[in-house]
């Protein structure tokens, strides 16, 4: 017992080393309460709903989001647009298809099933827009950086002047949680950017919370379904495991060894 | 092997059984006689049986939506994760299913290393053991290959740039493990290729494993031989079964709760970038349950010789049964030996701890010690220990202190401790 306590000990450091290897060399990200975080979180529909104006009026003008489709707004477990509004929100893009009986692409208005529209034809032009940066594809950006939510979150809100001594290229601004502190794209939220169509104030913070919840779920579109299996999955486990348990009691009783 | 013959009770059972005696060995599966000392870490075999069929299901699933193409690979996980029913559920337990896997081989080979289970006359059970570690580590880095991101590609990068490290044909031998000058398509099919054969490899090593262990039986938490049946041992079913049951649901809990609530923790959040040859991530690091081995690699300057004491560290396992001098088994019986142990322990986590830290300053220095000792344990301390140590008395059978009473004081008192 004494022996299974020591290592029991260990594998939480070795484990606890694991999860400080990511979060050395780090600024401390700020803080808010994510409603998907915990056993049973769960998206806030209405901030989901806010989080994609935000993206569609902010951040797609060179940020791709090319995994996500129209149809996924009115899934479940997403901003849950009703079916009318996505595909009225469809509808108002542009979509290239092609070639038609003629051999020649045409436009046509979006459908449900298709991708969302991307903001440049390749890579390259989305580089030559923006200095050389590519802005990176947002689908799973939420898991492709160490912070996750807080990294973004706090990214959105990190612009400040640099400090004494640094100087800035063009085209290169300076944000506080930025690995390496110098980013490519310019502070992009102010107060009241966007009108919420509920009212909400559209506060930098705000916004910043709105578009992290909806890329959060962007890149883990069954968070909530997830969620939702896995504490019906461990409950289950755990009522199995207590009956094992006596079951295995019952029958090491025929015999004198404790288990 | 049980002795006595099985004979099936129906006539078809009889018919059969003449021409392929499956009923014998079903029969020999229930009544294998069990040592009945046996703790929790011996549950941890049977925890490995459910791993591997685990990944090999939930790969199987996986394989039929993944495309292995270096422009499709990085989609083709995406749309399992988005748009296959499910999809989410089995790439998170692959995904995760590996941790666990080495979690519990981890587990399982200290077991051994702790009770001696490596000693004759097991050291085929040992040394099959060794080389299902070895095909598990290799399917393990080709499968995180296979998702296509950044530490896929440059992981794969690094690996398999080591052995351009040998001399004067290393070069050809890394473009000919391409199959190009670089990390690209064709490696990515041949590793998915090798992924998918590897654990069926794999399956086959550990039922020559179990079938080594049923020849001379377990060894048993106080190591020493057991008549077999007696009052020693319990039939493998029910008794072994149910625990072996109930270990593994709470193993499983541990499972979901990783699964359903942190499945991307144990990765790499790189792994979420699609893999560019252009860009190079900060930090290349490996997964978790290969860092000790990547910082033994690290520790040594010079590259080939850190490649040798890297595969050396896995190989010097498969002679630890004659490396180790002491006759006794278990170290609940070597007092100088379980805190040899235990330091050996601490040395691999430090290891693992190294493993993920830059190599520089501090770390390397820290690295290079752990490393030295490693080494210096097995080649050094096990050896000497064997003739040095004042072993403790060691009982003459498992019941034998219970039931009858030890006349020896040390041995009932070393039995408490046991227990305890």
């Amino acid at each position: 017992m004494k022996n299974s306590i020591r290592i029991f000990f260990l594998t939480t450091i070795i484990l606890g080393f694991q999860f400080n290897s990511n979060a050395a060399e780090k600024v401390e990200y700020l803080k808010t309460d994510w409603s998907f975080k915990g056993l049973f979180g769960k998206f806030d529909r209405s901030a989901l709903q806010r989080g994609y104006q935000v993206y569609t009026e902010v951040c797609s003008s060179c940020h791709s989001m090319k995994y996500l489709s129209y149809r996924n707004l009115s899934e479940k477990g997403g901003p849950e647009f009703t079916e009318a509004q996505a595909k009225a929100i469809a509808a108002s893009f542009e979509v290239k298809d092609g070639p038609n009986a003629d051999g020649d692409m045409f436009t046509r208005p979006g459908k449900l099933s298709d991708k969302f529209v991307m903001p440049y034809d390749n890579i390259k032009a989305a580089q030559a827009a923006n200095g050389g940066a590519y802005p990176p594809d947002m689908s799973v950006l939420v898991k492709a950086r160490g912070g996750g939510v807080d990294y973004i979150y706090s990214l959105l809100q990190g612009y400040v002047d640099p400090p004494e001594g640094v100087t800035l290229d063009d085209g290169v601004y300076y944000n506080k949680y930025m690995y390496g502190n110098k980013i490519k794209m310019a502070n992009q939220l102010s107060d009241g950017l966007v009108e919420y169509s509920d009212g909400t104030n559209a506060t930098i913070e705000q916004m910043s919370k709105d578009v992290t919840t909806f890329l959060m779920w962007a890149a883990e579109p069954h968070l909530e379904a997830r969620h939702k299996m896995g504490f019906k999955a461990i409950v289950y486990l755990i009522i199995l495991t207590t009956l094992v348990y006596f079951s295995m009691k019952k029958i090491w009783s025929r015999i004198e060894t404790k288990v | 092997m049980s002795d006595h013959e099985y004979n099936p009770k129906s006539k078809f059972g009889k018919w059969f059984n003449d021409r392929l005696p499956l009923l014998t060995l079903a029969n020999h599966l229930t009544d294998y006689p069990t040592p009945k000392n046996l703790n929790y870490w011996w549950t941890f075999g049977g925890i490995l049986t459910f791993c591997l069929i685990t990944q090999i299901v939930t790969g199987l699933v996986l394989a039929m939506h993944y495309i292995a193409h270096a422009d499709m690979a990085f989609d083709s996980v995406e749309h399992i994760m988005r748009d296959v029913n499910y999809g989410w559920l089995i790439r998170y337990i692959h995904a995760n299913g590996a941790s666990m896997f080495f979690l519990a081989v981890y587990i399982h080979i200290f077991r051994s290393l702790f009770y001696g289970s490596y000693k004759a006359p097991r050291e085929i059970i040992w040394i099959i053991g060794i080389i299902i570690y070895l095909l598990m580590m290799a399917a393990a880095f080709m499968g995180y290959v296979l998702p296509w991101g950044q530490m896929s590609f440059w992981g794969a990068t690094v690996i398999t740039n080591l052995f351009s490290a040998i001399p004067l044909v290393g070069e050809g031998i890394v473009t000919w493990l391409w199959g190009g000058y670089s990390v690209d398509n064709p490696t990515l099919t041949r590793f998915f290729t090798l992924h998918y054969l590897i654990p069926f490899l794999i399956l086959g090593l550990v039922i020559l494993h179990i079938w080594a262990l049923h020849v001379p039986g377990n060894n048993n938490p106080i190591g020493i031989d057991v008549k077999k049946p007696s009052k020693d041992t319990v039939p493998f079913h029910p008794y072994i079964v149910i625990k072996d049951g109930f270990a593994l649901l709470m193993f499983m809990i541990v499972f979901a709760f990783f699964v359903f609530y942190t499945p991307n923790i144990l990765g790499h959040a790189d792994n979420y970038i699609e893999a560019d040859p252009l860009v190079t991530p900060a930090h290349i690091v490996p997964e978790w349950y290969l860092l000790p081995f990547y910082a033994i690699l690290r520790s040594v300057p010079d590259k080939l010789l850190g490649v040798v004491a890297m595969l050396s560290a896995i190989f010097i396992l498969a002679a630890l049964p004659w490396l180790d001098t002491s006759k006794i088994r278990s170290a609940v019986f070597r007092p100088l030996y379980r805190q040899f142990y235990w330091i050996l322990v601490a040395d691999v986590l430090v290891l693992g701890y190294v493993g993920a830290m830059p190599a520089e300053g501090l770390y390397l220095l820290i690295a290079r010690i752990a490393t030295a000792y490693y080494f210096l344990h097995f080649l050094v301390i096990l050896p000497v220990l064997g003739f040095k140590e004042k072993t403790l008395p060691i009982p003459l059978s498992i019941t034998e202190p219970i039931l009858g009473g030890s006349p020896n004081l040390a041995t009932a008192k070393n039995k408490e401790s046991l227990n305890r």
